[in-house]
């Protein structure tokens, strides 16, 4: 039987639930030969290659091309999951979701103490830059999502537990302890 | 779906960093741009929000390096509680920290040589962009697998032990930490079952370093040739001219050696560098303002360290040191791909380091945290994994942030990064119509030398998805390849 395809990406999140797969430590040499990767950040394959298992998905989104990589994560994966609080609800990013975006780029690149020479002005706003969404948003406000794993970022014992449920059919063992938020 | 969300469809492929090259009638380049994509608002949206949680907050910018943001905030809020500007913590605080920031130290550049560095180095620039990664070394060569995996897992153990957390820990908190190393944990980091030790540790990192030394016999075309431009380095150094990731005084050098930042007091950083914006990049330019934007910008993180300092306080690491110095005739190496032989040094100093900090007493006992008359306003400052980050904030009379200024160690290095992209893309580009697979790895292992943690300013592990645009006089798309 061929093993089961794995898929990461990391969206508008701090790459933290990344490292937290790292932080499977030896078990990283299991999971390679529990399951293939495929496109992830992890192993420098970039684009998918085939259809996939599973897919963990890191941030919520917020630009387009955050939006356009869920949705080919969508299209490409069986199984997707929101791994941390930045999938599951937009995390730390979302407290922009208050402000004007125009307030934001304004702060960062005209009135900060280390911007003095920017008289004229100057905005980011190239074609080749993605749009800004005026919000960030959760991961299941764009596409399905089957599962959530909670965490910022999930520690690395229930992220190995969820895989081998995932990739066993086995049922997760969930105790208390490592269902919270931090 | 409950919201509406208003999108440009997007047609190009994912990229955090993207680079464009145009060409001019001859068929030369013109110009080569690094851009960088992502945007988080972050100095405007902590405004408000109470001065105690930013080293909490800001550190979710970066996960790779959360400890560096923690402690910049740390220090800044130090600054700002009365607790001296890095120098007056009580002795626990400030060893209990710095245990903290060597450990991070370890596991961030463990987690480069190994994961992103050695698989180009092993598989070959131009190798199967399927295999140059962790698990291609897992399968080829399993012992260097695990030597990188576990080392990475000795760091963010000193992390667990320090902050509490391996990933966004709470353990520094303003005017010093929360708490004491556990005897339990000072036994498992000192003398733990095989590897987990700190005897193991500086075996393993003289082995990377030797295996390093002979690599570099080998491929002097890549390690030295490959790319090589002049670049002046920032970094901080210890009062006394030593290497020092968590405190001193702020120097830069030219591409010569000479100072032109005379081992300021970073509290007044602003007056010396500032940041151009441009229109294509979210991510600023960074120059020293005497200077100018033209020519004064620099280059931070590991090589920058090395060509700054004097000296290395640790036996081990300052013979290493030595031989670097002794190699480049005394004088700073130009040469981008030694940021990885400079990366590898600090390796060896930061596990040195841990094992002095280890077996001290402070860290057992003492008093964990002082205050004084508090302040409106502070500066923290320190040298992460990837270079010089700056932390400054204002605050109000109700302890709320006002005012929030980030300069993060990628930053830093944005115009070095577009230098590299530019001789590279010369080099290899110059009369093709056409571009070839190795060009595009000769691009990312360019920028990879860096390290660029684009997860601060952007996202995406090192290992960024490129794509790279070849244009026309007319802006024509002549060619465009995105890396597998
Ligand atoms: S959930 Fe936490 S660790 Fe994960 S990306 Fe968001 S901030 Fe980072």
């Amino acid at each position: 039987m061929s093993k089961p395809i794995l898929a990461t990406t990391s969206l508008a999140g701090c790459f933290g639930c990344h490292m937290s797969i790292l932080d499977i430590d030896e078990r990283i040499l299991e999971l390679i030969e529990l399951v293939e990767f495929n496109k992830s950040p992890i192993d420098d394959i970039k684009k998918f290659t085939k259809k996939c298992d599973i897919g963990l998905i890191e941030g919520g989104c917020c630009n387009s091309e955050n939006v356009h990589v869920l949705k080919d994560f969508r299209e490409n994966c069986k199984i997707l999951v929101s791994l941390g609080e930045c999938a599951i609800m937009g995390g730390l990013p979302a407290m922009r979701n208050g402000i004007p975006i125009k307030e934001c780029l304004e702060e960062a690149y005209l009135n900060g103490p280390t911007v003095v020479g920017n008289t004229t002005g100057i905005i980011p706003n190239d074609p080749e830059l993605p749009m800004l969404l005026d919000k960030v948003y959760p991961c299941h406000e764009v596409v399905k999502i089957d599962y959530h794993l909670p965490g910022c970022p999930p520690r690395a014992d229930l992220i190995w537990e969820a895989l081998v449920a995932l990739v066993t059919g086995d049922e997760m063992k969930m105790p208390y302890e490592v269902i919270k938020f931090d | 779906m409950g919201q509406k969300i208003t999108i440009e469809p997007v047609t190009r492929v994912e990229g955090h960093g993207k680079v464009t090259i145009h060409l001019d009638n001859e068929g030369n380049i013109a110009q080569t741009r690094l851009h960088i994509v992502e945007f988080r608002g972050f100095e405007r949206f902590v405004q408000g929000r109470p001065y105690w949680e930013a080293p909490v907050l800001v550190q979710r910018l970066c996960g790779i390096c959360p400890v560096s943001h923690h402690l910049a905030a740390a220090k800044a809020l130090d600054v700002i509680v009365g607790a001296g500007t890095g120098d007056g913590l009580t002795p626990t605080g400030e060893k209990m920290r710095r245990l903290m920031h060597y450990g991070q130290f370890f596991q961030s550049h463990t987690l480069h040589f190994f994961h992103l560095a050695a698989p180009d180095l092993l598989f070959g620039i131009d190798g199967d962009p399927l295999k140059r990664n962790i698990i291609g070394i897992a399968l080829e060569n399993k012992e260097l697998a695990v030597q990188g995996v576990m080392m990475r897992k000795y760091g963010q153990e000193v992390i667990r032990a320090t902050a509490g957390k391996k990933i966004h820990g709470t353990g520094a908190i303003p005017g010093g930490i929360n708490k004491h190393l556990s005897e339990e944990d000072k036994e498992y980091l000192l003398n733990g079952d095989d590897p987990i030790n700190i005897a193991k540790m500086i075996d393993w990192s003289q082995a990377a370093l030797e295996f390093f030394h002979d690599y570099h016999k080998k491929n002097k075309d890549i390690i030295d040739e490959f790319i090589d431009f002049p670049s002046s380095y920032l970094s901080l150094v210890r009062k006394d001219g030593a290497l020092d990731i968590y405190h001193g005084v702020l120097r830069a050098v030219d591409p010569e050696g000479k100072k032109i930042l005379h081992d300021v007091d970073y509290q007044e950083y602003y007056k010396y560098i500032d940041e151009e914006v441009r229109s294509w990049s979210y991510m600023k330019f960074p120059y020293l303002k005497e200077i100018g934007t033209k020519t004064g910008w620099y280059s931070v993180g590991p090589l920058a360290r090395l060509n700054t300092a004097d000296f290395i306080d640790t036996p081990l690491a300052q013979k290493e040191f030595e031989k670097f110095k002794a190699y480049n005739n005394g004088k700073p190496s130009n040469k981008p791909m030694h940021y990885h032989w400079a990366r590898l040094i600090e390796i060896l100093h930061a596990a040195e380091k841990m094992k002095e900090l280890l077996n001290d007493p402070d860290l057992l006992e003492g008093e964990l945290v002082i205050k004084g008359n508090k302040s409106y306003e502070g500066v923290g400052l320190l040298e992460a994994p990837r270079g010089t980050l700056f932390h400054h904030y204002k605050i109000n009379d109700n302890d709320q942030i006002e005012m929030a200024n980030l300069i993060v160690s990628t930053t830093n290095n944005n115009q070095p990064m577009n230098e590299a992209v530019n001789q590279v893309a010369t080099k290899m580009m110059t009369g093709k119509q056409k571009i070839t697979e190795g060009m595009m790895n000769a691009v990312e292992v360019a920028i990879r030398a860096y390290d660029p943690c684009l997860s601060c300013a952007t996202h995406a592990l090192g290992q960024m998805p490129l794509e790279i645009t070849l244009l026309d006089q007319n802006n024509k798309v002549i060619d465009n390849k995105t890396s597998v």
